[in-house]
């Protein structure tokens, strides 16, 4: 028996996106570009898939830009909004606890000359919210901010953004990495008040290779990748058929959003509790976070040796800061929390399919790993 | 018509009445290292050995590897022909094409060991130079100082036309100086203390020590990566993986903290030895540079040794640490050993090690352990992993 609870770093494959896969490979390989009927045929397929990733985001299937990945829908958006704007003015406001595939692209930028503004974060991962306002002013051509922070799962205030912009009389585009928020919380761009939203297909259960920006109908960017102009020129390439059409398969497939929510959370206040009586372990992430995300702290032990105390056991978490070396995370150093916690972080995230027994499994192995493992000196 | 490497040996030369024994070496080692590209001859004459693959061999690969042998001083591709000087006249320029392209000077130099031959030297130079002249005008020649010299070897059964000699790997073959056991942590010293020894012609055994889950999968996983670029060079290591949990954890339920990592070095050592002796190594290798960390100074160092009763060669003790590092990127090991998993050396690292530590003071420390068993266990408990 395993219990897989790393679902914030990817998720298996559920059955209709298997399926769709499999129908992709082998039915239409066609080039949706090409016009010839082996061509349409694929074209009708992603038509289909464009359709429900529309309807699964309340929006129209011409918004919809498909990726390989999340973190091209970043990039694409970012550099995308900020060359397409760069003349209206030169700030960037953003937050410091950005997945890589967005802080990176910002530090790219700032060396080309913007200026951007990192909000800070409390102690449970949240921005606050005056700052926000404060930030934004009429120089500012973007502001993006995650959606669910992958570290702790903190929720962000993005539907305040708009107000802040319209405040300013900014002529920003509003970007939001909703990579860990889509298909676990309701994700509608029109009611975010967002121009821009990047998800991606592997985190809900559907295939790696595969992500998506929403890009608000007028909104002009600069191409990201040039090419043959599929995707409405912002990214071209031939689409990843097997990989769309398996994320169509998972959002098929998405259940009830609320029962989903209700199950999560029911599994994170059992966790929770059932950990403070077993001791010596902490909770990072706050109580308002999204209960898919949980972030704790065994002081003391390493992530890593903790790390593989669970896999031998056959229960899969992932380390809440990358590694021991230097590379401490900067989600948790953001939050201030002291530095025998961000060393010794885990990061425990749930799925629809993770069930009580899972969370039985990784309380008995952090039992065990609290008695039986040596402490650092 | 036909591209062969010519092989100059090194150091070997000077070896006297031992050089055959080494050039055999050398060769059967480049024979391992060509294997799965094909059968290649090896024709050693005078000081040269003639390196020649089957038609279609990948040669580009060949030379790669070739380069990366030890014993090797020198070594060149060149264009191994009939004994008819007109082929020579037609065909050396087109071989050397891209390179006398891109010099602006260059002479010819003939070598004729094959005086037979109805060209004499000079006859050569000067025929082929002005051949040369027409096909590449861009060209001057500079018998003092040329970009390219191209060589003409008239050699009893074929003529070889070459340009300039490629640096070898230097050193000594691979087995001509024993066999000795590197102790590999998954930093950046260890490999570059193996191939250093390798380079001397050491034949490498490696030890790791293992302690999941405090260490990974993926650090072990790593000492396999890291001896895999040094077996380009060292060829074949065999490496023991030895299962260091249980030692760990005694050592830090038992001893003093600030003495953890020395006894901790003492006891990697003992079991070292063990196996060492077991695959027939006549002495241990460690990456260790003076002063580096605390375990490192001298005193620390003098404690690791009185546990050893063979000798422990430590080829970057006198190296800074930016000199390793110019290493470990030629041998292409540094990306790879910055890898950030923790390893033995780094699970328990004490607060205040004790850079002085006393051999007396480790001794009564020790003494709370036991010791037979525990290395007796972990060398019982060792496997064996074949890195090429």
């Amino acid at each position: 028996m395993v219990a897989y609870l790393d679902n914030s770093a990817t998720t298996a494959l559920c059955k209709t996106a298997r399926e769709k896969t499999v129908e992709a490979i082998t039915e239409y390989y066609g080039n949706p570009s090409s016009l010839h009927s082996v061509g349409t045929a694929a074209q009708k397929q992603l038509d289909g898939a464009r359709a429900a990733v529309a309807a699964s985001l309340s929006c129209e299937p011409e918004e919809i830009v498909f990726t390989n990945s999340g973190t091209l829908a970043n990039n694409a958006a970012i550099f995308g909004a900020a060359y397409a704007l760069r003349r209206r003015g030169n700030r960037i406001v953003t937050t410091c606890v950005e997945h890589p595939s967005v802080s990176e692209c910002m530090q790219k930028l700032e060396k080309e000359g913007f200026e951007v503004v990192y909000l800070k974060v409390d102690r449970s991962g949240r921005i606050d919210r005056q700052e926000l306002m404060q930030a934004v002013n009429s120089k500012t051509i973007l502001v993006s901010m995650m959606f669910v922070n992958n570290e702790v799962g903190s929720v962000m205030p993005v539907e305040l953004i708009k107000s802040a912009v319209r405040k300013a009389n900014a002529p920003a585009l509003i970007h939001c990495d909703a990579v860990q928020g889509y298909g676990k919380l309701p994700v509608k761009p029109s009611r975010l008040g967002v121009d821009l939203l990047s998800a991606s297909g592997h985190k809900v259960h559907g295939p790696k290779g595969v992500g998506f920006l929403y890009v608000r109908k007028g909104v002009r960017l600069v191409p990201y990748i040039l090419g043959g102009n599929q995707e409405g020129k912002i990214y071209s390439g031939t689409q990843p058929m097997p990989a769309i059409m398996g994320l169509w398969g998972a959002v098929e497939e998405f259940p009830n959003l609320a029962e989903q929510f209700e199950h999560a959370k029911l599994l994170r206040d059992y966790f929770v509790s059932e950990a403070k009586k077993i001791g010596g372990i902490e909770i990072n992430s706050g109580e308002d976070a999204v209960p898919y995300i949980i972030n704790i702290s065994l002081p003391g032990h390493p992530s890593q040796t903790v790390l593989n105390f669970l896999s031998d056991r056959g229960i899969y978490v992932s380390g809440g800061s990358a590694c021991s070396k230097g590379h401490r995370s900067k989600v948790l150093t953001a939050m201030g929390l002291p530095p025998e916690r961000i060393d010794s972080a885990l990061r425990i995230s749930l799925s629809r399919l993770t069930t009580k027994a899972d969370i039985d499994m990784l309380l008995c192995g952090l039992e065990s790993a609290t008695e039986q493992l040596r402490r650092k000196m | 018509m036909k591209e062969v490497i010519l092989i100059k040996n090194g150091e070997l030369a000077l070896k006297g009445l031992n050089r055959r024994t080494f050039e055999d070496v050398m060769i059967k080692n480049m024979r391992r290292r060509l294997a799965d590209l094909g059968e290649f001859t090896f024709t050693p004459a005078q000081s040269t050995i003639k390196v020649e693959g089957p038609d279609g061999a990948d040669l580009d690969e060949a030379v790669e590897r070739v380069s990366r042998v030890f014993g090797i001083a020198g070594f060149s591709r060149a264009l191994k022909l009939e004994k008819n000087f007109d082929l020579v006249l037609e065909n050396a320029g087109r071989y050397l094409e891209q390179q006398l392209l891109e010099a602006e000077t260059f002479k010819v130099v003939a070598k004729r060991s094959d005086k037979k031959f109805p060209f004499d030297s000079p006859q050569i130079c000067l025929a082929l130079g002005e051949r040369l002249l027409d096909e590449f005008p861009h060209l001057t020649v500079d018998v003092h100082n040329p970009e390219i010299t191209v060589m003409v070897e008239v050699r009893d059964h074929d003529i070889f036309v070459h340009a300039n000699q490629l640096k070898g790997a230097g050193g000594m073959p691979v087995g001509t100086a024993g066999r000795a056991a590197l102790m590999v942590s998954g930093g950046i010293d260890s490999p570059v203390a193996g191939w250093m020894m390798a380079k001397r012609g050491v034949e490498l055994t490696a030890i790791h020590f293992a302690s999941p889950p405090y260490t990974s999968e993926r650090a072990e996983q790593k000492v396999h990566d890291l001896l895999g670029k040094v077996a380009r060079y060292a060829g074949r290591i065999e490496l023991s993986v030895v299962p260091f949990t249980e030692i760990q954890e005694q050592i830090r339920d038992k001893c003093p903290e600030d003495l953890f990592t020395i006894i901790m070095r003492r006891l990697m050592v003992l079991c070292a030895e063990r196996i060492a002796k077991h695959s027939g190594c006549g002495a241990l290798i460690t990456g260790e540079s003076l002063g580096q960390v605390a375990s490192q100074t001298l005193g620390a160092i003098a404690c690791t040794d009185a546990a050893a009763t063979m000798p422990m060669f430590r080829p970057l003790i006198g190296m800074d640490k930016d000199e390793i590092i110019a290493i470990s990127r030629k041998i292409d090991t540094f990306e790879i050993s910055i890898l950030p998993f923790e390893d033995c050396c780094t699970v328990f690292t004490p607060r205040h090690p004790r850079t002085r530590p006393k051999i007396a003071d480790v001794e009564a420390a020790e003494a709370k352990l036991d010791i037979e068993s525990l290395v007796e266990r972990a060398v019982a408990e060792t496997r064996k992993i074949y890195i090429s």
